[in-house]
């Protein structure tokens, strides 16, 4: 009996709407942000900070972007990527064409982009759905990535096409750098923390009100939602909208904070593909699961890639490529064999477990 | 004003102003449609038959191509090229049915009654499977296919237009390919059961259909699909791995044409392939060239608006 629901009173309406009404659930939560707040830039290694929380903690805003649309309002969509390189490249226009604008709007308003876009491409999903907008949001890939290669506009007219950004300070010249290359890693993770927790606090309540309860709605069955009063246009255009916002921010952080430059190869259709697995793997509607998918399908592939060496095996670098592409097809296949619902049921049933621990039964 | 210029009145004059090379566009986008129709044949057997989007479809062209072009090679160094290109004809198909098998067991039994959405993640997990599988295997080189397809080309229309032989002869395996799988569906019997599990699963299986056997052989027969495609596009390009992007090209001709027609992947894919090329050649500098990459989706998203079901789609009805 380490984790206990039981004796736990609620004893007003306020505790009892509260994010997490199990105080034990609730001081792990606080826990867990006060550590990877205070102590994880203390105790982590620039190796752990740059490589791995902070690419971790990008795309699991993605992942929530992509789990919002699909997870909660049941659109599937393949597109993710070019939503996020739609934030990217309106981030890095406003920063560089209004000086201005601090960083931080910057990012914001390169997400509000990446949701225009997002409503654009989501208009289709009024008339079609499943598989036919999950193609329709590739056009969304393909249109918008050929866009940003192709006009040199979005670019600054950069000869090279890949314009490398700039260090920005927090707000105008106050604060310490957060962005570019000469950012203290300390600084940038703590940036993209920033945001993945507003953003997670927000996906979370959005999913718990009035909206979300309608995106669910759409989910299970549109035809009866539109009957019993939810409008389908605004629902849906405002799942396409606020998923695209999630994934141009996630984009835009991706350029300014971990690979520093505005590059067209990090948006392309792979990336989509991977969000989609995150969200798979992690649990669809779970904003846990998005962490806990991210997590794993980012740190899967460098988990492979030296495993054999702590085992003293030496490998080619292309046979381990291959293996890599064949395990980690097989794993998504084992995961939703085993577990349809991701990483998050997991979780779930970790805390079933505790919960009548010692006792199995 | 140049823009417009650009868009409405200059492309309009090239096409009438030499006529014969817009024929000459239009019938190689016509044959470049008869391709993407290939790979587009194999997920609309799939779909129809199980309700799977099988997105590895395009990895099944190029792992069934591999295959092929591997054991050709093997095999000439021991007897006749035709006898070796026959003998690996069959082995590959051999190959494709095993591979069918397995996917059947391993990844769409126990996935039985699960949301479409997973299912679909499932081919996505297939198709990354089967391409490390085929590169392990084969290695990751650009092989040459030679399979005795003319690479001659014709000059029709006053000797003005220029046709390429394997184009028309592609042209003529992608007929007869719809014409044989058309008989096989409505002639023989296992071709009705399959009909019966397209219109209705849980009808079908009530009257004695084994759901699971129609699956491996639909399958079966996709893989078949997928071999000759490979076979088309491998002796076009050679085969190397950017064979299965081509499936991507596949999903605009599927959503024009219907996801259950399969006249509809052949139509489709004619409109999107001509479609492409004429946009390219006469629109493309218009918008600073490579329109190709996206104009088939754009294409196919414009026409869902006006029918949501595609070209022959069935019309999908609705009840709470």
């Amino acid at each position: 009996m380490i984790y206990r629901e039981a004796g736990q009173f609620k004893t007003s309406y306020a505790a009892d709407q509260a994010l997490l009404t199990i105080p034990m659930d609730r001081w792990f939560v606080m826990g867990l942000v006060a550590f990877a707040v205070i102590v994880m830039p203390i105790i982590g290694s620039d190796y752990w900070l740059g490589s791995i929380m902070i690419p971790v903690l990008i795309l699991t805003i993605a992942a929530m972007g992509l789990n919002i649309l699909t997870g909660y309002a049941g659109q599937l969509s393949l597109g993710s990527g070019a939503f996020m390189a739609a934030g990217a490249y309106m981030a890095y226009k406003v920063a560089t064409n209004l000086p201005w604008v601090p960083v931080p709007f910057a990012i914001l308003l390169g997400g509000c982009s990446a949701a225009l876009a997002g409503i654009v491409f989501g208009l289709p999903s009024l008339r079609i759905k499943g598989f036919y907008l999950a193609v329709a949001t590739l056009a969304a890939q393909f249109f918008l990535l050929w866009l940003f290669t192709h006009v040199d506009w979005f670019v600054n007219y950069s000869i090279s096409g890949v314009p490398s950004i700039a260090d920005y300070h927090l707000l105008w010249d106050w604060g310490p750098l957060v962005t570019g290359a000469d950012a203290s890693v300390e600084a940038r993770y703590l940036f993209v923390l920033g945001f993945a927790i507003l953003l997670a606090l927000g996906a979370r309540n959005m999913a718990r009100c009035k909206i979300g309860r309608s995106w669910m709605a759409i989910r299970d069955m549109d035809i009866a939602a539109e009957i019993i009063g939810i409008r389908p246009l605004t629902t849906k255009l405002s799942a396409f909208a606020i998923s695209s916002f999630y994934c141009g921010i996630a984009g835009a952080l991706w350029a300014f904070c971990y690979i520093n430059t505005v590059e067209p190869s990090a948006y392309d259709i792979s990336v989509s593909f991977n969000i989609l697995f995150m969200v798979i793997v992690g649990g669809l509607g779970s904003i846990l699961g998005s962490f806990l998918g991210a997590a794993f399908i980012f740190l899967l592939p460098i988990l492979l890639n030296n495993a054999p060496t702590w085992f003293g095996i030496e490998l080619p670098a292309d046979l381990l490529s291959e293996i890599e592409l064949m395990l980690f097809g097989a794993m998504i296949i084992f995961f939703l064999i085993v577990e349809p619902h991701g990483l998050a049921r997991l979780w779930q049933i970790g805390k079933e477990k505790l919960r009548r621990w010692p006792f199995p039964y | 004003m140049e823009l417009l210029n650009a868009l409405l009145v200059s492309p309009f004059a090239e096409i009438f102003g030499n006529p014969y090379f817009f024929m000459e566009v239009l019938i190689n986008g016509l044959m470049a449609g008869v391709m993407y129709s290939l790979v587009a044949l194999g997920f609309v057997l799939i779909f129809k038959a199980s309700g799977v989007f099988n997105f590895s479809q395009g990895v099944m062209v190029l792992f069934a191509a591999l295959n092929f072009v591997g054991l050709m090679d093997a095999l000439s160094a021991y007897m006749n090229p035709v006898f070796a290109i026959a003998l690996a004809g069959a082995l590959t198909v051999l190959i494709m049915l095993g591979v069918s098998l397995v996917i059947e067991r391993v990844v769409l039994r126990p996935l039985v009654n699960q949301a479409h959405i997973i299912l679909f993640m499932a081919t996505i997990g297939v198709a990354y499977f089967l391409e490390g599988l085929g590169e392990m295997i084969w290695g990751s080189d650009v092989r040459p296919l030679h399979v005795g397809i003319p690479d001659d080309v014709w000059f029709i229309f006053n000797e003005q237009v220029m046709v390429q032989q394997s184009d028309l002869f592609a042209a003529a395996v992608a007929g007869g390919l719809v014409l044989t799988l058309a008989l096989f569906f409505h002639y023989t019997r296992t071709g009705r059961a399959l009909r019966a599990v397209a219109d209705d699963h849980a009808a079908a299986m009530s009257i004695g259909i084994p759901l699971n056997h129609i699956w491996v052989i639909v399958w079966g027969v996709a893989g078949f699909v997928a071999l000759v495609a490979g076979i088309m596009w491998g002796s076009k390009l050679g085969v190397q791995f950017s064979l299965s992007i081509i499936a991507l090209k596949a999903l605009p001709v599927l959503i024009l044409g219907g996801f259950t027609s399969i006249p509809g992947a052949i139509v489709g894919g004619l409109i999107i392939g001509s479609g492409e090329k004429i946009a390219e050649v006469y629109w493309g500098s218009a918008f600073g060239g490579a329109i190709e990459e996206w104009f088939a989706y754009v294409l196919a998203l414009a026409f869902l608006y006006f029918r949501p079901q595609g070209l022959f789609g069935e019309k999908i009805i609705e009840r709470v």
